[in-house]
């Protein structure tokens, strides 16, 4: 591998994206921040698939549409492709967005319903010049197979089709213009579980097929498990553990990973009888005035005064498993003694490395941790 | 066996529309008994919502037809005159919906919401009605419920509202709630205290739930017994242990493998159900599901599939002309429940 390919495509670098609240009849002041991007640092692979988990409230839709620079980033850096994309304007920015693409949550709400399939996929193409007449015309129709609908399809309009189906427009409008990054954002969610499948099977053939990168966005941890080659857990703007895709359903180790799991009901009566899940009291708090250190601690079950007191750092456990908790889960002594302070560690973190605290809540037996198929 | 509390007898529902008559709700019957939470499962356009709302005698218009009947107690919620079903809801049957955000009105107080609705049913004070506000925004375990009292919908976070939605369709205690979506649109943890929230109350106050969803882990969570719907019909209907360890449709073979199980190790490739469901203007002749099944044959194209009980569990009931032995040969794919194998 050339030290060009092996380079990330994406490195996002103490990123912060602020919206000011304003007030005053006259002049408009800024009275305070909604604090939806606090100090993100993530980096993606070519070829890789990074899920971004949270609930509403916590970033992940704001950290996509500030990747894309549809979000001008308060703080913080973004490279692409090895260039600083952070601060370029308008023109400079054009070209490059051929080879970043975005598929959206809502299929009825992101193709415009007076335009034809056709057109639908080819204006990307026609904007970017790639291609025109008879060519563009046999490019689309090609992508409309390859998205598993007909080329016959080509002058219908959105509303003579299903929901799956007019996702599947989308993903075919992403493709059109050959993007290196496509940023998904909870694309399967407005879906019916059995079409939900049929479109996450297609997104993976794809990406082996045309060697693409995917930023696959979800509200819980359902869905990524079956895209994603790594998983980031943000909560309230901070991203609270990323992991290897598997290791992050076998071992959690922030409480709030825990409680995510825990809250997918299992669809086994017999084995949801079985377990106690975790039920976090209370709601997300306001991003606007985000708790102090661990932002988890007004609802963890585990947090102590140290939580309260300083933000944990982003600890390194190896194998690219990181967590920002004083107290986590499902670690021995020896992974803390082994672990160090991640690089990727907000800058208002403390240096504080996590304790092991046998007197805290056990949470290991709240999740289904996944293993063989019992014989029936 | 004492009578039912709610029995559907040969449901249907249609709409005129410029296009054609969607058949919504194509002879469903089902019974619910007292104190039980039964879920109805299905996709979007499978008619779940549309039974829902009949029930509350919510789909009635100039372009609506329904058939059918459906009895509460002494009384017939499909020919019950409009004045009798304004008395009805929210003193015999109650239902909440999924958009939290939505359902209440933006512009009144949540508890004076909640006391408008006592008093349009009951000769009380205000005085009074508030106290029982107070106490049913309590009871759904809202903090504060005096100083909340006095919020506005959009002061409430999406979970504290649809608490607020399920004390408001409480206040008169009625002996059925019918909860359409209640979590779909919140986050997952709070998704889990919702759950939680009528678990309880069907263990405490014996209330009956009628809960519809597409989700069959919130199924497998809080419910007794379950309908699976497809396409304006009900294909299979039992108790929790037969939809899932023993499920006799195809459909239901495909929702339950289709599933994405935390709990297992993650497949190579995830089974679907091939194809989308048919139109409701001219479904499909025979069985509905028919077009997306890969195990039809002559007999599914001619009739559609009449109830079939199996001998051992007479209440376990599908609509699917193939016979028992050859189901449970067939929906074992790769070692488990599915309909087709996981490479599309």
């Amino acid at each position: 591998m050339t030290p060009e390919a092996a380079a990330p495509l994406v490195e996002l670098e103490h990123l912060v994206k602020y919206f000011p609240i304003k007030a005053g009849l006259l002049v408009d002041r800024t009275v305070d921040h909604v604090h939806a991007v606090d100090d993100v640092t993530l980096t993606l692979a070519r070829g890789e698939t990074l899920g971004l988990v949270g609930e509403s409230g916590c970033g992940k839709s704001t950290l996509c549409r500030t990747i894309l620079r549809l979000e001008e980033p308060t703080e913080g850096s973004i490279t692409f492709d090895g260039r600083d994309i952070t601060h370029l304007g308008r023109s400079k920015m054009r070209p490059l967005r051929r080879a970043i693409q975005m598929i959206f949550q809502d299929p009825y709400a992101s193709l415009n319903p007076r335009k034809r399939v056709g057109q639908i996929i080819g204006d990307p193409m026609r904007l970017h010049g790639v291609a025109g007449g008879a060519e563009r015309r046999r490019a689309i129709q090609s992508l409309l197979e390859r998205v598993g609908l007909s080329p016959e399809h080509y002058n219908r309009f959105p509303h003579e089709f299903s929901g799956g189906q007019r996702q599947r427009i989308g993903i075919a409008r992403a493709l059109a213009l050959k993007p290196q990054l496509i940023v998904a954002d909870e694309p399967v969610s407005a879906l019916d579980v059995s079409i939900q499948a049929q479109i996450i099977n297609l997104l993976k053939d794809l990406q082996s097929e045309m060697d693409l990168t995917y930023m696959f966005v979800a509200h819980d941890l359902g869905v990524v498990r079956h895209v994603s080659d790594r998983i980031a857990v943000m909560y309230l703007g901070k991203v609270v553990e990323v992991s290897p895709a598997e290791e992050l359903y076998t071992s959690p180790h922030h409480p709030y990973t825990v409680a995510l799991l825990s809250a997918i009901p299992i669809p086994d009566p017999k084995e949801n009888a079985a377990r106690e899940p975790l039920v976090l009291e209370g709601d997300v708090p306001s991003p606007i005035d985000p708790p102090p250190a661990c932002r988890f601690h007004t609802r963890c079950p585990r947090a102590t005064d140290i939580c309260r007191r300083v933000e944990p750092p982003l600890v390194d456990y190896g194998n690219g498993h990181l967590a920002a908790c004083h107290h986590p889960v499902n670690v021995e002594a020896q992974d803390i003694a082994r672990a160090k302070i991640a690089p990727e560690t907000p800058l208002s973190a403390g240096t504080e490395m996590p304790t092991l605290d046998r007197g805290l809540p056990d949470l290991e037996e709240t999740i289904p941790a996944p293993r063989d198929e019992p014989a029936r | 066996m004492s009578a039912p509390l709610l029995s559907v007898s040969d449901l249907h529902v249609s709409f005129a529309t410029e296009e054609g008559t969607v058949k919504a709700v194509d002879g469903v019957s089902f019974e619910l008994d007292a104190g039980e939470i039964l879920a109805i499962v299905g996709e979007s356009g499978s008619g779940k919502s549309v039974t829902a709302l009949t029930l509350m005698g919510l789909s009635r218009g100039p372009n609506a037809a329904i058939e059918g009947a459906v009895r509460l107690g002494d009384k017939d919620l499909v020919t019950a005159s409009d004045d009798e079903m304004r008395r009805i809801r929210g003193e015999r049957i109650a239902m909440v919906f999924q958009d939290p955000m939505t359902a209440m009105n933006p512009v009144y107080k949540v508890g004076d919401q909640i006391v408008e609705e006592i008093r349009a049913h009951e000769d009380t004070s205000k005085e009074d009605a508030r106290r029982r506000a107070v106490e049913a925004l309590r009871s759904v375990g809202i903090p504060n419920p005096e100083r909340r009292y006095d919020n506005y919908p959009h002061e409430f976070s999406g979970g504290m509202r649809q608490r607020a939605m399920i004390a408001l369709a409480l206040a008169l205690e009625p002996d059925v709630l019918i909860a359409d979506e209640p979590t779909t649109a919140l986050d997952v943890t709070i998704q889990a205290q919702i759950l939680r929230l009528l678990e309880q109350l069907n263990q405490e106050r014996g209330l009956a739930v009628i809960l519809i969803t597409h989700d069959l882990g919130v199924v497998a969570e809080v419910s007794d017994r379950s309908l699976v719907m497809y396409a304006g019909r009900v294909v299979e209907e039992g108790t929790l242990d037969d939809i899932f360890y023993d499920p006799q449709h195809p459909y239901t073979w495909g929702l339950l493998g289709s599933l994405t199980r935390l709990d297992r190790p993650r497949p190579r490739h995830l089974p679907s159900i091939p194809g989308a469901p048919p139109s409701l203007i001219a479904p499909p002749e025979g069985c509905h599901f028919r077009p997306r099944c890969p195990h039809e044959f002559a007999k599914c194209v001619k009739v559609p599939p009449l109830e079939s009980r199996l001998a051992e569990h007479p209440d376990h009931c599908d609509r699917c002309w193939l016979e028992p032995e050859v189901k449970r040969e067939r929906r074992v794919v790769e070692g488990r429940i599915g309909l087709v194998a996981g490479a599309e």
